[in-house]
């Protein structure tokens, strides 16, 4: 019930947005805002009290809701967490709640080009309930149902509230490009999921993953695999399937690009541990070295591209790449460590890089550019507490030892030093390799940033300059997500074991 | 001579618009306002509607046990989307008739008369039936393009339309006596009991007729390469009769064509199965990319209209593969989901032409102007694609796919996966353009009937969301 609820409370929230209350503008906005501050907190408390009354003791699904609502096409209405789950449900609320304080104060600049605030809340709502229905549902095309849910509302914050007041085209553009491609990636997905129903006979993913593809014969599988895949690699995202990214990131606005890296491009991996690797584990047996491929490829391509960019948002969308490239390794090597690590790097990278831009937008907000030469540097001297939390983020992101960001990277290439024994091990060392080397770069670009824009002295434009460092709302967004990123540092074995029972019984047999 | 014994319970709702419509010409040539024969023409429908519940599940002109009237769950399902879509037709058509001058008697009559063909297309269970019923539904439709005398361009679309349709009828009676020669039966169950048992030599005149008959309806559902009359048709006729075209006269050919394949030509499923996959195919694709270079409200609505055929199709490109009673659910559920959101689309562009506002661009700011009309068609817009919150468009599509794939048709599907991509660029564009900023956005004068309109088309797309379970069961009796 309880899981219902926190679908329900964000949904309602967002249908309230359509009435529209009288009221000077001020008025207005400031009641959108208590609005959404109002209906996240409600869902961040009901996911909290999941996490409360979660049974930490049982592998399985639990706290489920099971009705059904189309007989005919065998869809029921079926939630459940898991260990699994349960991190996402709670990162995804707690960044919403999070995105909300910070909108609190915070809105896009508003121009001709954007909507109302209600229609921003609202939107952000609908998102939402998309990407925590996505985490909790255990039936197929449930699942594809909230996984869709997402993309109308993103596409309408970015069109609308992207980009910079007067050069909306772009964040237009960037928009469409969002949409065409996740739901081309969507089509595929429907028809794999659809490909492994219509043979399993049965949507209930606890069923089919049960099953370890029992039934399915091995074309199917491959087949199923395949479609699967290409539609959570889009949404992922995997290289070479990446190119929406960059763009969808630079053009967002703050809110917007905090819940698309923490949250949507979860989606895809969570996507590819849930449903392709558990359900078709044959296909995947045969295709997991080439997602491992694809996957370093994204890893150094993600590095380099990065030390081209010369703009900070820009940078920080590349830099997903390669991190979901580690994410993508983890999966691919099908064992529980690999997927594990995978897990862990899914959260650790939604708190880092949600913090990364969270403070990319104030960077962005304060000097009004991201441009790494017009900004400078200096910034430690400018607004010294904004510069170190800068700083913070990325060591955590390049994967400090003692911060989240380390123990993704490190125990997915531990996990391809030894690969599920189905798979060809001199290939995965190999991988393991180049991850690793993915990895020095990946220090390599940050250092590079933090060098440019923190230190040395303050670019000669910016000295006459005056503007206030880091404000009460914005470290009331961040702290959480500092300390989150240093707990689950020092202490990975909280969320590791969590993850674990739930990834041995999807895995089997392990 | 037998004389049979009729079920007046099980053919009311036909009877009584049948009647209406005879009903609302009288009324008319003893000077009945316009106001009113509108009003009777609703009502007509309305009791049309309440007239299904207690025709449900009955049959009559039975010969043996094969029966040529059936109100089972498939006939049952396209009349409620018959009627419910045709009452939107007239609600629109109130502002229509006064603005082009149309004669409000014959109008209603022909609708009606329309009407009637559609919701015995959907009862038919034998061949002459069927063909007697499509008839019934294309002749008042050549007349209601035309009705508007003095314009060109309306009498250029109802002489096209004529022409394909008597062409049409023409192939699809010539393969029905092929398939009556085989046979030597015209019932479907009798027929697909003969198909069953043709011997080798008179296999390829059967395939001949059944192709010939697919051909047929292929022209009245508009798929390629049948399609080519349908967008100009649409353009030239007054919007409401456009609306009629693309929803109703769409849902009574597919339900025509589903019944004669499934429940008649399913033995020959081999045959057809890969053809309609073929047909299936060329029809979305191409209508999706032409949509995309239409600037025009109705003529994307047209192309769209064609594309939507295709998805249609899909569920019977299985063939034999899957059971018939598959087929026959995923494409009767498709075209359920599919006319309520046309319905919808086209009642608002109704509205907004009112002031000859035809232009894709003309729809930039309307959220500005008139929030509730906007938000209503980009629902509709976003159903039509296939996206939440448009959940209908989503599950209409989960259910067509699943029946491709069912019928291991996976080509088809990842084709439809490429086209839904296709199909989501014109509608987002034109949904995205509703909230854009405008010049000096213009409020549009909505009106009552208009307003009841869209807000029903609304109502029902909302609830089929909810409860998609009400449309995805529908099979005709006696289909395995």
């Amino acid at each position: 019930m309880i899981l219902t609820a926190m679908l329900v409370v964000p949904f309602a929230g967002a249908l309230l947005t359509l009435f529209a209350p009288g009221g000077s503008q001020p008025r207005l906005t400031r009641l959108a805002r208590l609005h959404g501050l109002f209906f996240s907190a409600v869902t961040l408390v009901l996911a909290v009290v999941a996490a409360a009354v979660f049974d930490y003791g049982r592998r399985g699904p639990q706290l489920g809701f099971d009705h059904t609502w189309a007989a005919s096409i065998g869809l029921r209405f079926h939630l459940g967490v898991d260990g699994i789950s349960l991190p996402l449900v709670v990162l995804t609320a707690a960044l919403t709640f999070l995105c909300m304080v910070y909108t609190a104060r915070v809105l896009p600049a508003a121009d001709e080009g954007t909507g109302p605030a209600r229609a921003l809340i609202g939107l952000i709502l609908l998102l939402e309930v998309g990407m925590l229905g996505t985490f909790v549902s255990l039936d197929l095309v449930l699942f594809f149902v909230f996984f869709e849910v997402v993309l109308i509302p993103m596409y309408f914050v970015i069109a609308h509230w992207g980009g910079s007041p007067g050069a909306r085209e772009r964040a237009r553009a960037a928009a469409n490009k969002f949409i065409l491609y996740t739901l081309l990636g969507s089509g595929f997905l429907l028809v794999g999921i659809l490909l492994i129903a219509v043979n399993a006979h049965t949507l209930d993913m606890t069923t089919l993953a049960a099953r370890h593809g029992a039934g399915l014969s091995h074309n199917v599988q491959l087949a199923a695999f395949g479609l699967v895949a290409i539609g959570f690699a889009v949404k992922t995202p995997m290289w070479p399937l990446h190119t929406w990214l960059p763009d969808a990131h630079t053009e967002a606005p703050t809110v917007g690009s905090v819940l698309l890296a923490g949250v949507l491009l979860k989606m895809g991996t969570y996507g590819f541990v849930r449903i392709a690797v558990p359900e078709v584990p044959e296909g995947a047996r045969v295709l997991a070295p080439w997602l491992g491929l694809l996957a370093v490829i994204g890893i150094i391509y993600g590095a380099l591209a990065c030390l081209a960019q010369r703009e900070l948002k820009r940078m920080i969308a590349y830099s997903s790449i390669g991190h979901m490239g580690f994410v993508l390794l983890g999966i691919a090597t099908l064992t529980p460590v690999g997927v594990n690590a995978a897990l862990f790097g899914n959260i650790a990278h939604g708190l880092i890089t949600g913090l990364l831009f969270f403070v990319a937008g104030a960077v962005k907000e304060r000097y009004r550019t991201g441009d790494l030469d017009t900004l400078g540097g200096g910034m430690l001297a400018k607004a010294p507490y904004l510069a170190s939390i800068l700083t913070f983020a990325a060591v955590a992101s390049l994967g400090l030892p003692g911060l989240a960001g380390f123990w993704g990277e490190m125990l997915a290439l531990l996990g391809a030093y030894q690969p599920h024994a189905g798979l060809p091990r001199a290939t995965y060392v190999t991988f393991m390799a180049l991850g690793g080397l993915g990895a020095v770069l990946t220090a390599a670009y940050f250092l590079r940033l933090l060098a440019r824009i923190t230190h040395g002295p303050v670019a000669e434009r910016w000295v006459r300059t005056r503007f206030a460092d880091v404000r009460a709302h914005e470290l009331l967004a961040w702290t959480p997500l500092i300390t989150a990123t240093v707990f689950i540092g020092l202490w990975p074995k909280t969320l590791l074991d969590l993850t674990d029972g739930a990834v041995r019984v999807l895995l089997g047999g392990q | 001579m037998m004389i049979q014994s009729i079920d007046y319970l099980a053919i009311l709702p036909t009877l009584i618009v049948a009647v209406g419509s005879v009903v609302v010409l009288m009324a008319d040539a003893f000077g009945t306002p316009r106001r009113v024969t509108g009003l009777l023409t609703v009502l007509a429908l309305a009791a049309a509607a309440v007239a299904l519940v207690p025709g449900h599940g009955r049959t009559t002109f039975c010969t043996g046990r094969s029966c040529s009237y059936v109100a089972d769950d498939f006939a049952t399902l396209f009349q409620v989307i018959v009627l419910l879509t045709a009452l939107v037709v007239v609600l629109l058509s109130h502002g229509e008739i006064g603005r082009s001058a149309l004669p409000a008697g014959e109008y209603h009559f022909l609708l009606l008369a329309a009407v009637t063909g559609a919701l015995l297309l959907a009862s038919g269970r034998d061949l002459i039936t069927l063909v007697v019923a499509l008839e019934t539904l294309s002749l008042p439709v050549f007349a209601l393009v035309a009705l508007r005398r003095y314009d060109g361009v309306a009498s250029e679309a109802a002489l096209k339309l004529f022409l394909v349709s008597v062409v049409s009828s023409a192939v699809t009676l010539f393969g029905i006596s092929l398939v009556y020669g085989v046979t030597g039966a015209m019932h479907l169950d009798r027929v697909a009991a003969g198909l069953a048992h043709v011997p080798a030599d008179l296999k390829p005149v059967a395939a001949v007729g059944v192709v010939a008959v697919i051909a047929g309806f292929g022209f009245k559902v508009a798929a390629v390469p049948f399609h080519f009359w349908a967008p100009d048709v649409y353009q030239g006729a007054p919007l409401p009769v456009a609306a009629f075209l693309s929803v109703v006269s769409k849902a009574g050919g597919f339900a025509g064509l589903t019944l004669v394949l499934t429940a008649g030509f399913w033995p020959l499923g081999g045959t057809w199965g890969p053809l309609l996959g073929v047909l299936s195919a060329a029809t979305m694709t191409l209508g999706n990319l032409l949509a995309l270079r239409q600037r025009d409200a109705v003529r994307l609505l047209a192309w769209s209209s064609v594309a939507q055929s295709g998805f249609m199709l899909a569920p019977l490109a299985g063939g034999t593969r899957v059971r018939p009673h598959e087929s026959m659910t995923a494409t009767a559920a498709y075209v359920a989901m599919y006319a309520i959101m046309n319905i919808g689309a086209f009642a608002v562009v109704t509205v907004v032409a009112r002031r000859g506002r035809r232009d894709l661009g003309d729809y930039r700011g309307l959220a500005r102007a008139n929030p509730g009309v906007a938000i209503a068609l980009a629902f509709f817009l976003v159903c039509l694609a296939g996206l939440p919150p448009g959940v209908m468009g989503l599950f209409a599509k989960v259910v067509v796919f699943r029946a491709a794939i069912g019928g291991a048709a996976t080509w088809l599907a990842v084709i439809m996966a490429v086209n839904t991509v296709l199909g989501l660029y014109y509608y987002l564009g034109w949904a995205a353009r509703l909230f854009a900023p405008a010049e000096r956005p213009e409020t549009v004068r909505v009106g009552r009937t208009g307003g009841i309109a869209i807000a029903v088309s609304l109502a029902g797309a909302l609830v089929v969301s909810a409860a998609p379970e009400l449309v995805l069961h529908a099979a005709a009796l006696a289909v395995p």
